[in-house]
């Protein structure tokens, strides 16, 4: 009998995340085709990500709402219609090819969001034109006094404190006692503790919640009729999961970038300690996902420790122990850990050297790739840097070159995929057709 | 006690900064002083930044610093004193782009630095810029984008401008995360910065050809 997965060792795991990704026990291929062309994707990128030469380099275009754009359709159209959203993104995999696939996970449920108010992002339709993407609002949504609250319990801050002003349908659950209190029925402490379910804008908030999970679980749905409709069609996804370091979660989504530049002179001791009780958390967030979808990857996107954003210094000492938590946490628990490194990371090479040996894989935005291949290509996976703008306002020449170059300074050996720089958009049809093509035509290996 | 403002701010001292201000304020000193000196302690930290001892954190440390001695000096302040004399820069995030830390951290050099800024906020509409040229006659305009949907943004604006017959007097300096060369080339402005020292230093060079 197989073992239960908390009896598995971090090797174990993997092996069994892997072979999820490479044969889903749900899977029902279209031919016997499909099921040969599935697996050898699959077998190219985990090639790929472990540090082997595959029989070509892996493409996996980054894409946003792509897709979308490319079926004459909005952001707005594919996040608030899931027909749409499943019948554009579906047409772009089958038509493109890519190796890997992001799922439709980028596109979030838009009535979902309206039904909360919600407030951390303007979305299309909502603070942003119907034709453009989603874009987050900076704000100190957690207030510089708050640290102890959200260390001292993360959950019952992100109930009372965080989410009543993100989301402003959630107001009433400012009233929420610990879910804590209901140790016993003795002393009236269940007693206590169930009084603000009874109060209206508590139960207007729980409403708000279910109605919200009601459109999620639609989504949801779509979501996973998509990948299983690519799979059976030979196109795997190419993410299991995703989460956050929490520097960013603290600088990103809490006290927002000038909040959390202010603490590191005023309260750096806060952030560290705040880091501590969320890394955790974190870790958990990204297993969950991998586990639930079969497949080891889980994206990191990384925001505050870009080149320029941080010195050496501050980087070493908030960032740097941060992600690494993260990355060992998430391997741990069998997952390939994916930082993405938005922006520039090229004085970030001789630290992030220090990543687990063939563990990771590395995806850049700016970073010079011929240096990052030299520091980094004895350690881990390296990915991306396809030029955004090339992609955007180029020609198909052009991106041809880019390709070329890309091939030339990181394909040697192996353990690279072709991945655009950062989130392909509204770009020429001609150039995404290019980048992937490309790719096969030039990345492969004799 | 007559300690240096200018360095304690470019050494980011907030509580000394503070401090000394108060001290200077309580002494009587001329107001106006007070923002020079702290004005030549913002020229290190610019400094600093453009030889990479500094960071956008610290930049952005100074200015809250900046802020609180400000806040202080204000009160005291005759009308008609601390006039900009740099010249007029016009600053927006383009139509469709709600990202303003970039942007607020370029308005925020730019107006330390001297300049007269004209900050339009995130998601101005084209004809609003155009209109801001018009009636500033300001002879530089900054556009900022992060997100690649800035691209033709940033073209339309630049377009329109031209269509508007300001082009030819109105030198374009563009920025963002994902702003290269090639997107100077497509959308037609002059040049563009990586940073917020470079969009002052490039306001400088645009003022002094005039």
């Amino acid at each position: 009998m197989a073992k239960e997965w908390e009896e598995m060792t971090p090797a174990e795991k993997r092996a069994d995340l892997d072979s999820k990704w490479l044969s889903p026990p749900e899977a029902k291929y279209n031919s016997a085709e499909a099921e040969k062309e599935y697996k050898a994707r699959v077998q190219r990128m985990l090639d790929a990500v472990n540090m082997k030469q595959p029989d070509r380099v892996p493409v996996v275009p980054m894409v946003g709402f792509f897709p979308a754009y490319l079926s004459g359709l909005t952001p707005y159209d594919v996040m608030y219609d899931y027909d749409k959203l499943m019948s554009s993104f579906a047409k772009f995999v089958l038509e493109y090819k890519p190796d890997g696939h992001l799922s439709v996970t980028n596109s979030p449920p838009g009535k979902a969001h309206d039904i909360l108010d919600y407030k951390l992002y303007g979305y299309p339709g909502h603070g942003v034109a119907k034709e453009h993407s989603y874009q987050c609002i900076e704000g100190e949504y957690m207030k510089a006094n708050e640290y102890d609250a959200l260390i001292d319990d993360p959950t019952y801050f992100f109930l009372t404190g965080w989410l009543p002003r993100v989301m402003g349908a959630l107001d009433g659950l400012k009233m929420l006692s610990p879910f804590t209190n209901m140790t016993e029925m003795y002393g009236g402490f269940t007693g206590a503790a169930l009084v603000p379910f009874g109060l209206p804008p508590v139960k207007a908030a729980l409403k708000a919640l279910m109605d919200a999970g009601d459109e999620a679980l639609k989504w949801i749905g779509t979501v996973a009729a998509f990948g299983g409709a690519m799979a059976a069609a030979g196109f795997p996804g190419f993410f299991g999961g995703g989460t956050k370091v929490s520097f960013d979660t603290i600088g990103d989504t809490l006290r927002g970038t000038r909040g959390i530049i202010m603490d590191m002179y005023r309260q750096p001791q806060k952030i560290m300690r705040a880091m501590e009780q969320l890394t955790p958390i974190m870790v958990k967030m990204g297993v969950a996902s991998a586990k639930q979808n079969g497949c080891p990857i889980v994206f990191i996107p990384l925001h505050k420790g870009a080149d320029g954003f941080l010195n050496d210094e501050q980087y070493r000492k908030f960032y740097w122990p941060a992600l690494k938590d993260l990355m060992d946490g998430l391997i741990a628990e069998g997952c390939v850990p994916f930082p993405w490194a938005e922006g520039g990371y090229n004085s970030r090479l001789k630290v992030i050297k220090e990543s687990p040996k063939g563990k990771v894989i590395w995806g850049f935005d700016t970073t010079d790739m011929a240096q990052a291949k030299k520091i980094l290509g004895d350690v881990c996976c390296i990915t991306g840097n396809m030029p955004i703008a090339t992609l955007s306002v180029g020609t198909p020449e052009d991106v041809k070159n880019a390709v070329k170059k890309l091939i030339d300074n990181c394909a040697k050996g192996g353990g690279y995929i072709m991945m655009s720089g950062a989130v392909i958009e509204n770009a020429p049809p001609a150039n995404m057709k290019m980048f992937i093509d490309a790719t096969k035509e030039l990345g492969v290996y004799k | 006690m007559a300690k240096d403002l200018a360095k304690a701010l470019a050494d980011l001292k907030e509580d000394e900064a503070v401090a000394i201000t108060k001290e200077k304020l309580d002494a009587g000193a001329d107001p106006m002083g007070i923002l020079n000196e702290a004005g030549k302690g913002m020229e290190v930290v610019g400094a600093r930044f453009s030889k990479g001892e500094y960071f956008i954190p610290d930049l952005v440390y100074s200015g809250e610093i900046l802020k609180r001695v400000n806040e202080l000096v204000k009160p005291k302040l005759t009308a008609g004193s601390g006039k900009k004399t740099g010249g007029k820069v016009i600053i927006a995030t383009v139509a469709g782009d709600i990202h303003d830390i970039g942007k607020d951290i370029v308005v925020f050099m730019l107006d330390v630095s001297g300049f007269e800024v004209y900050d339009m906020g995130v998601d101005v509409p084209i004809q609003k810029i155009v209109d801001k040229i018009k009636e500033t006659g300001a002879p530089v305009v900054g556009l900022s984008g992060f997100l690649t949907l800035a691209y033709d943004s940033m073209k339309q604006t630049i377009d329109a401008i031209k269509a508007a017959g300001l082009r030819e007097k109105t030198k374009i300096m563009i920025g963002g995360g994902q702003i290269t060369q090639d997107i100077v080339k497509y959308t037609g402005a002059d040049t563009y910065g990586k940073d917020a020292i470079e969009a002052v230093a490039l306001a400088r060079k645009f003022m002094a050809a005039k």
